[in-house]
This record gives structure tokens, sequence and C-alpha cells, in this order.
């Protein structure tokens, strides 16, 4: 039975920070001993939600974000919760290609490769105060396939 | 990132950084449509030889610049990509568009 872990971060609506962000994720979730392409997928992932809040959230105004992440079992979760505008109807904002900012270029993509690359995605939001985005991903499902690359070079976790 | 941008007889080679998100997006955005206005390009080719991190940002910026490009007549594509970045292509429907990659 492992130990259930958990972290916190508060950061400012600032572009230079979804890196940082997903950075801080991705180091939290070495510790499950993930494939590349699991480390990937949840910083694409957290990158996402975080430049969501940034953009639409806040309309890229400078306010909190709040980031966690919690591991249990070989199961990691995150959240990612700003206290911004809000999304009127969340169905349709979860539609691949649709974006209320094709002016800035956004490619309508964000919660499609959310929906992708995590096994599991919740959207709560409340017009006016926030949105908080909840994605969970197991992490070892494909160890049977083996030759996987690992995020720290080796192979896989039996060799 | 003054070397990153190369045009030679009207192919403008872009050679993206190591991330391309949201908070990079928007100044390479911002200079290949600067070059676009002032010179003479007919071809765009983004060379993701160095790039590791993509997310939904950089979709936007290659689908907005191949929307500049054809509206001028050109055509756009992408080199080296790594097999990341291109499962993002794909799944954004962007080989749909442009066509495929480029030997």
């Amino acid at each position: 039975m492992r130990e259930e872990e958990h972290m916190k971060l508060e950061f400012e609506s600032r572009s230079v920070n979804e890196a940082f962000a997903r950075t801080v994720v991705a180091a939290f979730l070495l510790r499950l001993d993930p494939t590349m392409e699991e480390l990937e997928d949840v910083k694409t992932a957290v990158s996402e939600a975080v430049t969501n809040s940034i953009i639409h959230g806040y309309e890229n105004e400078v306010h909190k974000i709040c980031l966690t992440a919690d591991i249990q079992e070989n199961c990691l979760t995150v959240t990612v919760e700003d206290f911004g505008c809000g999304i009127p109807d969340i169905e349709k904002a979860m539609e691949p290609l649709y974006t209320t900012k094709p002016n800035l270029e956004r490619s309508g993509m964000g919660f499609s490769f959310m929906e992708a690359f995590m096994d599991e995605l919740h959207v709560t939001s409340k017009p006016g105060s926030g949105t908080t985005v909840r994605m969970k991903k197991k992490i070892g499902k494909n160890v049977q396939a083996g030759s996987e690359k690992r995020a720290d070079g080796t192979r896989n976790r039996f060799d | 990132m003054e070397d990153d941008f190369c045009l030679k007889k009207g192919e403008l080679r872009i050679l993206l950084p190591k991330e391309v998100d949201h908070h990079n997006a928007e100044e390479i955005r911002q200079r290949a449509d600067r070059m676009l206005e002032t010179a003479y390009v007919n071809r765009i080719v983004f060379d993701f030889s160095r790039t590791e991190f993509m997310d939904s940002s950089g979709i936007g910026v290659i689908m907005g610049r191949y929307k500049n490009i054809r509206f001028l007549g050109g055509s756009l594509n992408v080199v080296h990509v790594r097999p990341r970045v291109k499962r993002l292509l794909v799944m954004a429907g962007v080989y749909r568009l442009i066509g495929k990659e480029e030997e």
C-alpha cells in the first residue's frame, strides 16, 4: 500500500507560469516512475488547463490560479482552479475545434487534448465565479508493452 | 531568436523553440506575419527539430500561418517533427490541410 501524497501550488495567471506549472507536476509525477509518454501526456494536459485559465478564465488579467496534485496508488489527480469568468456552456466548450477566441488563434483543441491524454476529465464551472478542471491518469498501465522508453532513460521498469 | 527566422528565395523557414506554448506562440506569430507583410514569401516551413513540447497553442500558430500563406497563394509545411508533436498535429487534423511532411 503506497502512502497518499498531496501537493498544492498557487501562482499568478501569467503565461510564463504555463511552463512552470507543467514542470512542477511533471517533477511530482516522477516518483511514480512514469514513461516518457505518460509524462508528456500529463504536461500537455496541465499546460492546456492553465492556458485556459489565463486566456479564458481571466482574459489575460493577472489573478490567482490554484493547482493541486495527488498521488493515490498509481493514480495521479491534478486540479487546476481559477476564480475568473467561468464557462457558460461546458458541453459546447469541450467540443473539438470550438473556441470563443478564434481571433487569438486558439485552436479549440484544449479540452480535446486534456481528454485524450488523461483518463478522466471533469470540468465544473460557475459563470462569474470560476472554473475547476480535475483530471486523472493511471500511471503504469502499459507495463506489459515492455519496450516503452522510460522517463529516466532506461527501457522499462523490469529490465 | 533572430536566426530562427530565415528567408531565402521566398521560403520562410522558422526554427521553432524547444517548447511551443501560449507563452511563446505570440512572438512566433507576430514575427512570421511581419515577414509575410514586408517581404515576398510564398512558402513557410516550420522546422521542429528542436521542439520537444507543444500544446494546442502551437496548433493555433500553424493553422493561423497556414491561413495567411494560403491567402497569399503560397504553401506551408512542417519538417523534423518528433513522434510526440506529430501525434498532436494528427489529432488536430493539421496534415489533412498541409499534406504530408517533407522528407
